[in-house]
Order: C-alpha cells, then sequence, then structure tokens
C-alpha cells in the first residue's frame, strides 16, 4: 500500500501528466485556450480573476520554494529556522488567502450567473472541486498546523520525498509518517497534475511571454496553395446564356418560347 | 521599398438604402453557429447613432486603436506590451455581451404544436440564447434602424461637435453606414495579440486569426477601435471577418459585395509600401489623410510595376492594381475616405461620402438641389452635416470632406447638363480640377456600376493553382476539365431543356 501510494501514483500522475499534454498538443491545438468568458461577466471576474491568478503563482513559487530548495542550503546561507519559518507562514497565507478569495469569487460567478453556469464544461467542474479541496487541505496544513499548531517541519520528510521521485529514490518511509492533512495534500498534488492536461489549465504553457519582444504587426505567408481561380459569377451567367442559344437552336420549330419558360 | 499587395473596399454610401442583405447573407455564411450568435461581421448602421457594440467609436472608454504619446511616438492606446499582460487576467477595456446585445431566439414550435380548438392565438416568445431563460428583446445590432430605436444624440461622433447643433442635425439628416473588418495595414488587433496568432496574410493584407494558435487573451477585441473582432464563447477563440478570403483566392468578390443590392461596393487591389507605414500612422492629426493617402504606390508608375515584379507578384496582379475601381476612387478622383483615420490603423475600407444628406439640406433650406452653385453654398453654409462626416472620415477636416462633396454635387450637375442639354460645364470641372473625361469615368463607375469595373480581384497566383490541380489529378479526384464538357458549375442535367 506504502508504495502504491508514494511510489505508483505519483509516477503514474507524472506520466499522466507528460503524455496527456504531448496528446493534447498534437491532437487539440483549436481546443488549447483559456476559454475565457469576461465576455459573459465581468462584474465578479475583474476582482476574482486577478486575485486567484496572482495568489496562484505566490503558492506555485511557495510550493518552489519549500519542496525544491534543502533546508541544508538555507542553513549553510545562514537563513534561521525561525527567519524561513516566519517568511514562508506569512508569505504562504497572504498568497494563499488571495487564492481562496480569487477562487471563491471565480466559483460564485459560475452559480450566480445563469449565462456562466450554462457555459460550464464538466470538465470545469471537475478542475473547480479539485482546486478547492487542494486549497482546503494546503490552507489547513499552513494555517491549521504552522501557524496555530505546533508545526510540522515538512522540508525535512515531504520534501526530500518529493526530490526524491525525481531523482528515482522515493523514500516512502518519510511520507508515511506525515500528518494526514500533508498526506492528502500530497496525493491531491499528483492527482492534481494528472488531470491538468485535460483541462483550461494548458493555457498556463502559452503564458504570452514572447509577446513583450516580437514586431507588433504579424505578416504570414498563406500555407499550402490556393484553389484554382473559379470563373466569377458573371462568367458562368454568361457561359450558360451562350449555352441555352445552342439549346433553343435544337427546340424544334414551333416552340419559341425557350427552354426555360 | 518592401511592395506589398493589398485586397481593398470602397463603399459607396449614397447608394446604401440600409436593407441589410449583406449583414444577412454573411451572417448565414460565417456567422450562425453557437459562440456566435451575438457576431456580426458585417452590420449595418444609422448615422447618427451609437453604433453596434454601444458607443464603440468613443476611444477614451474602450482604448481602441493607436495615439501619439507625448514625444510623438506611435503607441497602442491601450497601453504598451507590459501593460497589456499585467492585464491578462481581466482586460479592463473589453465590452460586455451586454454591449453588443443579448442573442435571442424563439421557441417557433409552438406556432404548430398548440393544441387546437383554443380561443387564443399561440405566441411565440424569445429566449436568450446565452442562458434559455425568457427574455425582453431590448437591444439587437441594428436597433437604431432609420433612428427608429434610439437617439442619435448620444453618437460619440456628435460630442465631439459643439452641442448646439445637435438638435439640428438630428432633424436634418441620417445615412446607412455598412461596416466590415477594416483589415489595417496597421492593425491594432494584430499588435495587441499576446499569443501572435493574428496575422496580416503576405500576399493580400487580409486580416486572419489563426483558430489553432489563439489562446483566448481576448486583447484583440479591446484594441480594435472599429470592434470588429470579437469573442466566440462557445470554442473561446477569437473571430473577425475573413473578407471572404476563400471566394477572394478564387477570384470572386466577398459575400457582402456579392449580395449587395445597391451595388455599392468595389473591392480591388492596391500597391502600398509596407517601410512607409508606421511614419503614415505617426503623422499629426491634420496630416493623416494625406499620409493615408501616400501610403499607396501608383500602380502606372514603373518603377513601382518593376518593384513588384522583382517581389514575386505576377504580371496579373500588376494589371489588377491598375484597373483597381478601389485605387481610382481613393486616390485618382480622390472621393473615397477612411473611416477614422485618427485611428491610426490605416483602415483598408474606405467609403465614398453620401451627398444625398446635403441635398435633402439643399432642399429643406429652399434652394435647389439640382443647381450645383446652391449645393456648393449649401456644402458650405451648412456646416453640420459636413462636420460631421469630417469626424467619421477626415479626422476633423471639414475642408476635405466638402471638397470631395463638392466633387460628387459637381459631378452630378455636370452630368445633368451633358445629358439634357448636351452641354460641357467647364466651369464645373475647373471647380474640381477634373477633366471631363475623369468626371464621365467616375459617373460610370459609381452610377452605372458594372460588376466588372466595381470587382477586379486577380486570382491567386496561378502558379498555386496549377499546383492545386496537379495534386488533384494525381488523386484522380478532379472534378474540373470534366470530358463531357460540363463543369463543376454546370451540373449536366441543369442545362437539359425542361419541356
Amino acid at each position: 500500500m506504502t508504495t502504491v501510494l508514494w511510489v505508483v501514483l505519483p509516477y503514474a500522475c507524472l506520466a499522466v501528466f507528460l503524455a496527456g499534454h504531448v496528446w493534447r498538443w498534437r491532437r487539440d491545438q483549436f481546443g488549447w485556450t483559456t476559454h475565457t468568458s469576461q465576455l459573459l461577466e465581468n462584474q465578479l471576474l475583474r476582482l476574482g480573476s486577478p486575485l486567484f491568478h496572482l495568489g496562484a503563482f505566490g503558492v506555485i513559487g511557495g510550493h518552489a520554494l519549500g519542496l525544491l530548495i534543502p533546508a541544508s542550503l538555507t542553513r549553510r546561507l545562514g537563513v534561521s529556522e525561525h527567519a524561513y519559518h516566519l517568511v514562508s507562514v506569512s508569505a504562504g497565507s497572504v498568497t494563499g488567502v488571495m487564492l481562496v478569495a480569487g477562487l471563491a469569487l471565480l466559483i460564485a460567478r459560475r452559480f450566480v450567473n445563469g449565462r456562466i453556469r450554462r457555459v460550464t464544461t464538466t470538465m470545469d467542474k471537475v478542475l473547480y472541486a479539485f482546486l478547492t479541496a487542494m486549497v482546503v487541505l494546503g490552507m489547513t496544513a499552513t494555517v491549521g498546523r504552522n501557524m496555530l499548531g505546533g508545526g510540522y517541519d515538512y522540508r525535512e520528510t515531504i520534501a526530500v520525498w518529493f526530490r526524491g521521485i525525481f531523482w528515482f529514490q522515493p523514500h516512502t518511509e518519510l511520507m508515511t509518517g506525515a500528518p494526514l492533512v500533508y498526506q492528502l495534500h500530497a496525493l491531491g498534488g499528483f492527482l492534481f497534475l494528472a488531470i491538468w492536461p485535460f483541462t483550461r489549465l494548458v493555457h498556463v504553457w502559452s503564458a504570452p511571454l514572447a509577446y513583450l519582444w516580437r514586431p507588433y504587426v504579424v505578416y504570414r505567408a498563406r500555407r499550402g496553395p490556393a484553389p484554382a481561380p473559379r470563373p466569377a459569377p458573371a462568367a458562368v451567367r454568361d457561359a450558360d446564356r451562350g449555352r441555352r442559344s445552342e439549346l433553343i437552336a435544337l427546340v424544334p420549330p414551333g416552340r419559341d418560347e425557350g427552354p426555360y419558360s | 521599398m518592401r511592395i506589398r499587395a493589398q485586397v481593398a473596399m470602397v463603399m459607396n454610401l449614397d447608394k446604401c438604402i440600409g436593407c441589410h442583405t449583406c449583414s444577412v447573407t454573411c451572417k448565414q455564411t460565417w456567422t450562425n453557429r453557437e459562440g456566435t450568435e451575438y457576431v456580426w461581421f458585417n452590420n449595418v448602421e444609422t448615422k447618427p447613432g451609437i453604433g453596434y457594440p454601444k458607443h464603440y467609436e468613443d476611444q477614451d472608454r474602450w482604448k481602441g486603436g493607436w495615439k501619439l504619446d507625448a514625444k510623438g511616438r506611435l503607441v497602442l492606446r491601450s497601453g504598451g506590451r507590459v501593460k497589456r499582460l499585467s492585464r491578462i487576467f481581466a482586460n479592463p477595456d473589453l465590452p460586455s455581451i451586454d454591449d453588443y446585445y443579448e442573442p435571442a431566439t424563439f421557441d417557433k414550435d409552438i406556432l404548430v404544436n398548440a393544441p387546437a380548438g383554443r380561443t387564443d392565438t399561440p405566441v411565440k416568445r424569445p429566449y436568450s440564447a446565452l442562458t434559455g431563460e425568457p427574455m425582453a428583446v431590448t437591444w439587437g445590432a441594428n436597433w437604431e434602424d432609420s433612428l427608429g430605436g434610439a437617439s442619435g444624440r448620444e453618437d460619440p461622433n456628435l460630442a465631439r461637435m459643439a452641442a448646439k447643433v445637435t438638435f439640428e442635425f438630428e432633424k436634418t439628416f441620417m445615412f446607412h453606414l455598412p461596416r466590415i473588418c477594416e483589415h489595417c495595414l496597421n492593425p491594432a488587433c494584430v499588435s495587441a495579440c499576446p499569443s501572435g496568432a493574428m496575422y496580416k496574410r503576405e500576399e493580400d493584407g487580409i486580416v486572419l486569426v489563426d483558430q489553432d494558435r489563439c489562446r483566448g487573451w481576448r486583447m484583440c477585441v479591446s484594441a480594435c477601435p472599429y470592434k470588429k473582432v470579437y469573442v466566440n464563447h462557445a470554442t473561446g477563440k477569437a473571430e473577425k471577418c475573413t473578407f471572404c478570403f476563400p471566394r477572394i483566392e478564387a477570384g470572386q468578390p466577398t459575400v457582402c459585395s456579392e449580395t449587395c443590392v445597391g451595388r455599392l461596393r468595389y473591392l480591388g487591389i492596391l500597391w502600398y509600401d509596407e517601410d512607409a507605414v508606421l511614419a503614415a500612422a505617426s503623422v499629426p492629426d491634420d496630416e493623416l489623410l494625406d499620409a493615408q493617402r501616400a501610403v499607396f504606390l501608383d500602380p502606372f508608375d514603373e518603377a513601382v510595376q518593376q518593384a513588384a515584379r522583382d517581389a514575386g507578384h505576377p504580371e496579373e496582379w500588376i494589371g489588377a492594381a491598375q484597373a483597381s475601381p478601389v485605387w481610382k476612387l481613393i486616390s485618382e478622383y480622390r472621393i473615397a475616405l477612411p473611416l477614422h483615420p485618427e485611428y491610426r490603423t490605416l483602415p483598408m475600407v474606405w467609403y465614398v461620402p453620401p451627398l444625398s444628406p446635403v441635398l435633402d439640406a439643399a432642399g429643406a433650406a429652399g434652394r435647389d438641389d439640382t443647381d450645383a452653385d446652391d449645393i456648393f453654398h449649401t456644402i458650405r453654409d451648412l456646416r453640420i452635416p459636413v462636420e460631421y462626416l469630417a469626424e467619421l472620415f477626415t479626422a476633423g477636416d471639414a475642408e476635405a470632406a466638402g471638397g470631395v462633396l463638392m466633387k460628387l454635387a459637381a459631378m452630378r450637375s455636370y452630368m445633368r447638363a451633358r445629358t439634357l442639354d448636351g452641354t460641357v460645364a467647364q466651369e464645373l470641372l475647373d471647380g474640381i480640377d477634373m477633366t471631363g473625361e475623369q468626371v464621365e469615368a467616375m459617373y460610370r463607375l459609381l452610377a452605372i456600376a458594372k460588376y466588372d469595373e466595381r470587382y477586379v480581384i486577380p486570382a491567386a497566383h496561378a502558379r498555386d493553382a496549377a499546383v492545386l490541380e496537379a495534386q488533384a489529378a494525381a488523386h484522380g479526384d478532379c472534378p474540373v476539365g470534366d470530358p463531357d464538357g460540363a463543369g463543376p458549375f454546370f451540373p449536366a442535367d441543369s442545362l437539359r431543356v425542361r419541356s
């Protein structure tokens, strides 16, 4: 069971994440979009979307910091355990609150606004449910355990296990001892990666940074050959007339009203 | 110099009767799909009026197009690259669907399925195409048709004119303004597209959205000052007028042109210098019209022809540029004007401004609307219609707008004298600095407007066509050159004599 949860499942999810993206990129460029609904509703989005996105940037940055940078490195750099804890908890809760508020607004507009409700797909609902679960678990861990509770040093256990996955040396024993809320958050995180390529989240990889230095007006040559020239309608009409007079000549004498009368 | 070809359009507004045939055929062809119910690639507005979407010409509000910054440099009105990306999570300049209108559908089934024997008449109700709920229809793409549903007083163009003239103006005249995408030389939508999905075609200048590369950042919608790029809310991608490129490539006019009842649309190609575009878009307001005219290259100039050949343009295109009615109306007769040149996008759909409002005004003022002198005086004295047209077509230059109207009025009187009395009104020709031959050719192009003269569209490069034919022949399913002599346009049985 331990192996399944902390070895098989993460690798399976990562495999789906990678293969899913390759498949979607090659098969579904047309569906690769933010799927903007600002046209249909702007009041809640105007506040909710920037909050959510900026909060998400902070949260992603925080996760990268906490999971990818070994505790030994920050110690060597002279960052005290207390200072690290202070920064991570305060920054984590601020961005977390932004994310929660943004997500709440975005979910609210899906319920409140009939126009938005109608364009919400099943995949959107799955995505929102996942995001909510992840945020609730994450905030419980940050606020509940590290801020109000006694604190848990995930950098010595979860982070080491997480990095181990990428070195192909996952230390499952580090996870079995972690508190339940952290376990669930970690598992949910991998499942979240697995559904990522099948949701509108793919737009993250299209963040248009190249816009900052490309020329304003884009010129592009037509792809493939042009269709063969077609006769203009007037030519068709005139050609038709020519044929018609030929046909009229074929009409037996006495029937002079023409072929189309 | 980098010479490029542009397929461009001119509309002769005097002939527009506001029948909306162009809008309807365009919609049937391109936007009769889920997600585009509210989208009209072609719409016909009544001026004065607030238009579709509402108040789209108010760039203080929508921030469309370009402007000159404090240092005189050309910048997008909505801000630079960093500012745009910083607003990508919520675009503050994006119109909402209510600025267009809420599209409705009707439960027509009830008209057939209502039970018999009832005393009341079944009535179909409007339902929102967005929510499926019953709704009241309170706005549409042509709600103000013929000044019927709204007050033209809110027209952003009027706001720039003196307030006192407004009321008089409303009583004075109205006219119709058909609008499609302008396929600009300096497109703000393309410049604002973060993903680079929008582009201008090298071959013919048509501006398109690559549906596979659009990521739905919806910056093009707000950057276009004409609001002619739309969000398809079903696919989450931007869509716009395609200038019916499959038809243009095949040498046929666009659907809106083909079906125009008033025969008021002209299609042709123009040569322009890509390197001159930025400079022309950056001149002060009072030089805009001349600068935009100067971007076009004379198709009769040997050097231009040679440059076109060197750039790989086929001989057919060089001839087509000389026969182009668009070149004649814009550069030779100089009676076509761009819509809102002050947006600095260098639009490629130009308009011959309507003379009829001035004729109406002349009649209302007790003047003889067939007398050129009286009309000239009306154009000079009745500043209101001319100033309004100037707001639309010459960045406020009433002199330029009036000059075009003078030409149209002179042509009218010249042809009247020519036809009725057989005389040549030389003083009229001198007044507008044109020859009798030119005026008669202009008259023929505007009034007779033969199909072949209105639409001079060279088919896409012949070598491409040859490639395609070779491909089709290789696959053995080529419909062209049927041994029976009946090509794709002539199914054999359509020619059979019906008795």
